[in-house]
This record gives C-alpha cells, sequence and structure tokens, in this order.
C-alpha cells in the first residue's frame, strides 16, 4: 500500500466496514486509506457498494461493523454534521440543493455557521474567484444550467475547508470542457492538501486525475492499484469479475427510407423548470442510429414527450412516422403506427412496478393479437414475455415475477425486448443503460445495433456522450431546446461536440 | 356615512378577518415545511369550545386563551404522530381530525350552549360601554386584532430572513436533501405543525371569547377551509394570505351593512358572499401558474422515511 510508507496517518482509514440491508450485504469487511493530499479513486459497478460506503464515511448511514479513523483516531459519524465538523466535504451525484433557494441561501443551510447572507455572498464570491468556479450568489438555483449547480455543491464544501472532498461521479453531467476545468480544480484542491475520494467507473478519467484506486465488487474490496500505470482495460476486469468481450464491429446497412422527421417542431416548457423546444428539426432513416447528445436539462423530456405522443405537437405536420403525419395523434396512435419507445423512467413511465412482467409486456401490445376482442390471450402473451426473458438473459424469477423485484439492468433488458418484440419502425431510447452494470449495456447496445441491421430507424437520447460516440451513426447536440444539424460521428471532435453541448458553437 | 360608521366598518373588518389570519398563517408555516394538515376548522372549533370552557371554569380569558392554543396543539400533535411518526396520508388524516373536531367540539360544549360571557374587548377596556362611540370602536380593536395585523409582517420575516426559517422553508423545498445535509427533518415538522395547530385553536377561541362571546355548536362554519384555501391561494405569502383575510371581513361586514340600509338580499346569499368573493378575487390574483408552481413547497404532503 502507497500510504502506508508515509509517516503521518493518513487522513482516513477505514477498517473492516460491513453493512448489511435484510439480506443484501451492501458492504463486507471494507478497507480504504486516503493519504493527505490525495486523489484516491473508488471504482465498482453500479450496485457494487460504493454509494453505501460513501455515506457511511458521511455519516448519513450507521455501519454495522468496522471502525473510522480519522487522522489516526478512531471516530463516529453519527450524522453528515459529524463528518462536516471533522472536515469531511461532499458533492452528491443527485445533486441536493434546493431549487427554489438562491445559491447563497443553499450554501448557508449546508454550512455550521450563522453568519448572515450578506457577509456569506461575499466569502461565496472570494472563493468562488480563487477556484474559478463563477457563480452568482444572487440567482435561485432553478436558473443555473446542471454545471453551474456542480459548481454550487463543490463551493458549499470548499467554503467549509474541507479536509476530505467526497466527489459521487460529478462527471457524468458534464460536457467535456466543464470536465477539464473540474479536473484543474481537483488538483490545486489536492495540491494544497485536500484528500480528495473520487468516485466513478469511468476509467479513462481515474487514469488521468487519480493517484491511487480502490476497486469494489459486490460490497467487497477486490484490488487496490496505481492507475496511472494499470491498463484501463485490466482496471475493468477487476471491476467487473471478467474480461469484457470487445464489441463486434458495426455492420453499416445501406440507409433506407425516412421513418422518423420533426419538422420545426416547437413545444413550450410544461413546468417552471423545463426547458422549451424550439423549432427542432431531424431526419431518422430506416437502419441508423441517430443520437441526440446534450447536458440534462436542455429540452431532452419535451422532446421525447413530443415525439412519443404523451404530448401532442402544436401542427400535425411537425412529427412524421412513416410518412404519415402524426403530430396531433397521442401515443397510442403513434405506436399502432410503429413507433416503439423506452422512456428515461423504467419504473414509472416504461413499466409498473406492482405488476408482473407478463402484465407489463401488455401494456404496450394491446394492439396485437395478446388482446384480440377485448379479451386478454394470458398464454400467448406469457409465451411473448418468456421469449424475452430468454432472448435478453433477463435475470427474473420467471415472467410472473413483478417489474419491481428485477434490477435496473435487467429490466432494462426486458424492456427493450418488449419494445423490439412488436417489430416497431422506429424506436427512441432514452438514456438506455443509465444506472445499467456494464455487461447489461453490452447487451443492450448489441440489441440497439441489431434492431438498426434489421431495417429499423433507432433514435438515442443520451447525456452519456461515450456511448453516443461508440453506437451511433450520427450525432446532433441538443441545447437550450435547439438540435444542431446532425453530423456523421466519424467526422466529428470531441472538442466541436463538447462546444456545442455548452451552447458556445454556432457553426456546424 | 359619518366617521363613527366608517370606524365601525373598518373595525368589523380587522375583527371578522382576525380569526382568518391567525389559523391560516398556522397553516401557512406548517405548509412551508410541507405537512399539509387538512384539520384546521377542526382545531379551530376544539380551539374555540375548549377556550370558551376555560375561561368560564376559571374565570380567566387570558387562561382561556392559552387553553385554546394547547388544545389546538394537542390536536395537530395526534395529526402529527399519525402522519410524521407512523407515515399516514396526511389528507386522510387532517380531514379525519376535522371530523373529529366537529363532533368532539358538539359533545364536550353541549353544557356550554347559549351562556353569555363578556368578550375581550370589555376585559379590556372594562368601561367599554360607556366610552364615547367612536373611542368604543377604536377600543373594539382588542389584543388579538393587534396580533392578526402584526404576525403576517413577523412570520414573513422569520421565513424569509432568520436562519430557523430558512431551514423550514429547506425541510418543505426537499426532505431528502434536507436530510442528507443534517437537518431533523421530522422534528422541524413537527415543531411546524404544532405551531399551526395553536395558531388554528387562538384563531378558533377568538372567535367564541371576542368574536361573538358565547359558545354556539359549529361556529367556526367554514372559516377553516376558508384560511386554508386562503394559505394556496396567497401562494404562501404572510402578507398577501392577511389582505385575502381582510377581504373576506369586508365583504362579511359589508353584506350585514347592505342588509341594514335596506338593501334586499336573500340571506343565503348574504352568507355565502364572502366565501365566494374571497376565492374569485384569489383565483383571479393567483392566475399565473408559474408563480403558484414556484412558490408551492415542493414536498408539500410527501412523507417522509429517514433511511436507517
Amino acid at each position: 500500500m502507497a500510504s502506508s510508507a508515509r509517516l503521518a496517518p493518513p487522513r482516513l482509514a477505514l477498517r473492516g466496514i460491513g453493512k448489511r440491508f435484510g439480506v443484501t450485504v451492501a458492504n463486507d469487511g471494507i478497507d480504504l486509506t486516503v493519504a493527505a493530499g490525495e486523489i484516491h479513486a473508488l471504482l465498482g459497478e453500479n450496485g457494487a457498494g460504493k454509494s453505501t460506503l460513501v455515506k457511511i464515511i458521511y455519516g448519513v448511514q450507521q455501519p454495522d461493523e468496522g471502525e473510522i479513523l480519522w487522522d489516526g483516531v478512531p471516530v463516529t459519524m453519527g450524522d453528515p454534521n459529524a463528518a462536516r465538523a471533522l472536515g469531511i466535504g461532499m458533492v452528491f451525484q443527485h445533486f441536493s440543493l434546493f431549487e427554489t433557494l438562491t445559491v447563497a441561501e443553499n450554501i448557508a443551510l449546508g454550512l455550521a455557521s450563522r453568519e448572515p447572507i450578506a457577509a456569506l455572498s461575499g466569502r461565496i464570491a472570494a472563493t468562488a474567484a480563487r477556484y474559478g468556479l463563477a457563480v452568482d450568489p444572487g440567482r435561485p438555483v432553478h436558473h443555473l444550467s446542471v454545471g453551474e449547480r456542480q459548481r454550487v455543491e463543490i463551493l458549499r464544501c470548499l467554503l467549509q475547508e474541507p479536509k476530505l472532498l467526497i466527489m459521487d461521479e460529478p462527471t457524468s453531467v458534464l460536457t467535456p470542457q466543464e470536465v477539464e476545468g473540474l479536473f484543474a480544480m481537483l488538483r490545486r484542491l489536492a495540491a494544497e492538501g485536500c484528500s480528495v475520494l473520487y468516485i466513478s467507473h469511468k476509467l479513462a478519467e481515474i487514469q488521468a486525475l487519480c493517484d491511487d484506486a480502490t476497486v469494489l465488487r459486490a460490497g467487497r474490496v477486490v484490488a487496490q492499484c496505481n492507475p496511472r500505470t494499470t491498463s484501463p482495460s485490466h482496471m475493468a476486469e477487476m471491476m467487473i469479475g471478467r474480461a469484457l468481450a470487445a464489441a463486434p464491429p458495426r455492420v453499416q446497412s445501406a440507409p433506407g427510407a425516412a421513418v422518423l422527421v420533426a419538422e420545426g417542431l416547437s413545444l413550450p416548457a410544461e413546468d417552471p423548470f423545463g426547458t422549451a423546444l424550439r423549432a427542432v428539426s431531424f431526419m431518422l432513416r430506416g437502419g441508423e442510429i441517430l443520437g441526440i447528445a446534450g447536458v440534462a436539462g436542455n429540452g431532452q423530456k419535451a422532446l421525447l414527450a413530443a415525439l412519443t405522443g404523451e404530448r401532442p405537437a402544436p401542427r400535425a405536420e411537425d412529427v412524421t412516422l412513416a410518412g404519415v403525419p402524426v403530430g396531433r395523434k397521442g401515443a397510442a396512435a403513434r405506436r399502432r403506427a410503429g413507433l416503439a419507445a423506452v422512456p428515461e423512467e423504467r419504473l414509472g413511465r416504461s413499466a409498473v412496478a406492482e405488476l408482473s412482467l407478463t402484465e407489463n409486456a401488455l401494456l404496450t401490445g394491446t394492439e396485437g393479437d395478446f388482446a384480440a376482442h377485448g379479451f386478454v390471450r394470458f398464454p400467448l402473451l406469457r409465451r411473448f414475455a418468456r421469449g424475452v426473458i430468454d432472448t435478453f438473459k433477463v435475470v427474473a424469477a420467471g415472467e410472473a415475477a413483478t417489474a419491481g423485484s428485477l434490477s435496473g439492468g435487467n429490466m432494462q433488458k426486458f424492456i427493450i425486448g418488449r419494445e423490439m418484440g412488436h417489430a416497431p419502425k422506429v424506436l427512441i431510447a432514452a438514456h438506455p443503460t443509465w444506472g445499467v452494470d456494464v455487461g447489461a449495456a453490452q447487451a443492450i447496445h448489441q440489441a440497439l445495433r441489431d434492431m438498426a441491421a434489421g431495417g429499423v430507424g433507432v433514435l438515442i437520447i443520451s447525456e452519456d456522450l461515450d456511448e453516443i460516440l461508440s453506437l451511433c451513426d450520427r450525432i446532433a447536440v441538443l441545447h437550450g431546446g435547439v438540435l444542431s444539424p446532425a453530423q456523421a460521428v466519424g467526422t466529428v471532435t470531441i472538442d466541436e461536440i463538447g462546444l456545442l453541448m455548452g451552447g458556445m458553437a454556432h457553426a456546424a | 356615512m359619518d366617521e363613527v360608521m366608517i370606524a365601525a366598518l373598518l373595525v368589523a373588518t380587522l375583527r371578522a378577518a382576525a380569526p382568518l389570519v391567525l389559523a391560516g398563517l398556522g397553516e401557512l408555516v406548517c405548509e412551508r415545511a410541507g405537512v399539509l394538515n387538512l384539520g384546521v376548522e377542526g382545531m379551530m372549533l376544539v380551539g374555540a369550545v375548549v377556550g370558551f370552557a376555560a375561561t368560564i371554569t376559571t374565570g380567566s380569558v387570558w387562561l382561556g386563551l392559552v387553553a385554546a392554543m394547547l388544545a389546538g396543539a394537542a390536536m395537530a400533535g395526534v395529526f402529527a404522530v399519525l402522519t410524521l411518526g407512523l407515515a399516514a396520508n396526511q389528507v386522510a388524516s387532517g380531514l379525519a381530525l376535522t371530523i373529529f373536531g366537529v363532533g368532539f367540539s358538539a359533545l364536550f360544549g353541549a353544557p356550554y350552549q347559549g351562556h353569555p360571557i363578556p368578550g375581550l374587548a370589555s376585559v379590556v377596556f372594562p368601561d367599554l360601554s360607556r366610552a364615547a362611540p367612536l373611542v368604543q370602536q377604536v377600543l373594539l380593536i382588542d389584543p388579538l386584532v393587534w396580533l392578526a395585523l402584526a404576525a403576517p409582517f413577523v412570520v414573513a420575516r422569520f421565513l424569509d430572513r432568520s436562519r430557523p426559517g430558512l431551514i423550514l422553508r429547506a425541510v418543505g423545498e426537499s426532505h431528502e436533501v434536507a436530510h442528507a445535509l443534517g437537518y431533523k427533518v421530522l422534528r422541524i415538522r413537527t415543531l411546524a405543525t404544532l405551531f399551526g395547530g395553536a395558531m388554528a385553536g387562538l384563531g378558533g377561541a377568538y372567535l367564541s371569547l371576542a368574536y361573538t362571546p358565547m359558545w354556539t355548536e359549529n361556529m367556526v362554519s367554514g372559516r377553516g377551509w376558508i384560511a386554508l384555501a386562503l394559505v394556496v391561494f396567497s401562494t404562501w405569502k404572510p402578507v398577501m394570505l392577511a389582505l385575502g383575510a381582510f377581504l373576506f371581513g369586508f365583504v362579511t361586514i359589508a353584506g350585514f351593512q347592505a342588509e341594514a340600509w335596506g338593501i334586499p338580499l336573500a340571506p343565503n346569499l348574504l352568507a355565502t358572499l364572502p366565501y365566494l368573493a374571497t376565492i374569485l378575487v384569489l383565483v383571479l390574483i393567483s392566475r399565473d401558474t408559474l408563480r403558484l408552481k414556484l412558490n408551492a413547497p415542493a414536498a408539500l404532503g410527501k412523507p417522509f422515511h429517514p433511511a436507517g
């Protein structure tokens, strides 16, 4: 262990931390050491126990066993206030900000001191300038972009002069340029002596940023390594527990006829925190995969709703599906016309948690043979559900299992299989691999490629730029409700896409 | 119309509005913390009857007011145990609280029915009836009316400027985030609910001890529901809520006045008018759904289970 050579006790040391939820073991005998001024990566798949471990360090949850040493002294983190008092700051993956409150009010709530907002605003501005985190203390948070919100979170931590900063998957919502800025800030912080615990599953980032890495799998520490000298594929293997097969090269099929066309599609925002669509136009051909990139909150929700028919468009000709104007039609009519959709929220929009997989299969299949003459044909439906489970290797206790009992990745595989089973002309998938483990993500990507190879037009809306670049033929960027013209993936650089995502480029 | 009459009209307006302001502010604070308590009507009724009974038993109207606040808070305490402690549905529990309050106050108040007592204003100023007419009107502005005039500004300042107020708003905005930051969500919500109950009890007691100093069954007659409506239509702003309450008071008094002047009005219409006018005006003011959404506490009515 690199830190054992140092004379001073490590900033943070975990010894044999264990945590159970009922029969599920979230953490089991975890040892972790973070030295002062070190950027330490905590690496693992979804469900490997990273979040639980971090919550224990931050005092949100209590460990069942094991001890925590801070500067060599055993401590108990009864609640987040105790952790903050020691000098631990945390930037959450899902931002813990209050939408209607201002930046300064949000920061005040995270500080133990009772200084007045006016004095605090001055300190915020000073710290923001020092670390290059420009943000106006008086603005309400719901006016801020995702990147700005993260700056508020980081500022809230920095104002407490932390000795350990925990960052939970901080880059998943940032443009490539914002990621560079974040890394520069973290390096500066580490140089000043603050330790950073950096949680991620993005191996390239960890290699670029971190001094040391601890790999978790199924609640246990499986390895500790130096990310600068360990190859990403080896780290991936340690993380997943087996070698990852390389994706077969994409067989490019000749693009077919236009199957989904948006023409000057505009739609007002539905709620005060939403983004309106402004004259969105694109054309999706059969057999191709078109990716729509963009930072969350730039109109993705409105676009998905307008395309699926959840919110009808103002004019019929705004959306054309297989040559038929469907802009004014609802979701059911568009499904009948050959549209399939995989929304972002699995439970709630795609599936009903309390219903069985068989019943969930019926939800989008009411038009076909499954419900002839108004009666559900359960034997046929069960066979269909079983077919999806087998084809996509869905881990479930049979087709009678409830949707809520499946893990996120398995549920997503089932939903994509269900939609493919209806033989659509167009498939729209939003964040298809969000919160899905690496193995399942690979299976989902392969299924999407197979669909395109079969002549289906596939539209991917995703915040994960890596996903879009590896999967799609063409890419367009949504920013502030405006969609950039689509470009072939091979002809555009990451920098250009990053600028479009940040709304800073108009050339295309 | 002479100045005595104008003064009488204004004072009567303030007096009619005071119970709405008091109960409404309590509910407003409660809702800003994220708790929707539909039991305001029931808590006002229990406050009214307990305050009245305590005043007769002890002979002190002040002890009566304290008893009313404690009774309202006790009702709210039951609600807090159910909805915050046991995470029961807030809407159903609140409705049950009102139904319970209606029944309990009728039962408990039966012996006191029609028993006259001196009103709050004549307790504070025993020589009230011998004062000059104009002075008499001014003296009718009793301490609780003054409280109803000052409280909206105090509550607004507390919510918008103080640190506890900021924490309370934060809890109502997102209990998950507040919990993650280490705030005691359930404790803060319980305190806000108890405050709401005490204020509702005080508003109810104003009706039975000052406005019409006697107990009659179901005397709150829907004012608790109006207070609830005022909270929403004021978009959770204390001063707006007070203005809405004063409008309600004014229409109530103007209706009586119109009758006195011989303007023919059906009695049913007269009784409905204040409710109708208040709702109508407030709906028109709060038409802006954007503002309504921005000001509404985002976690309102949502149960919170702290994760172990």
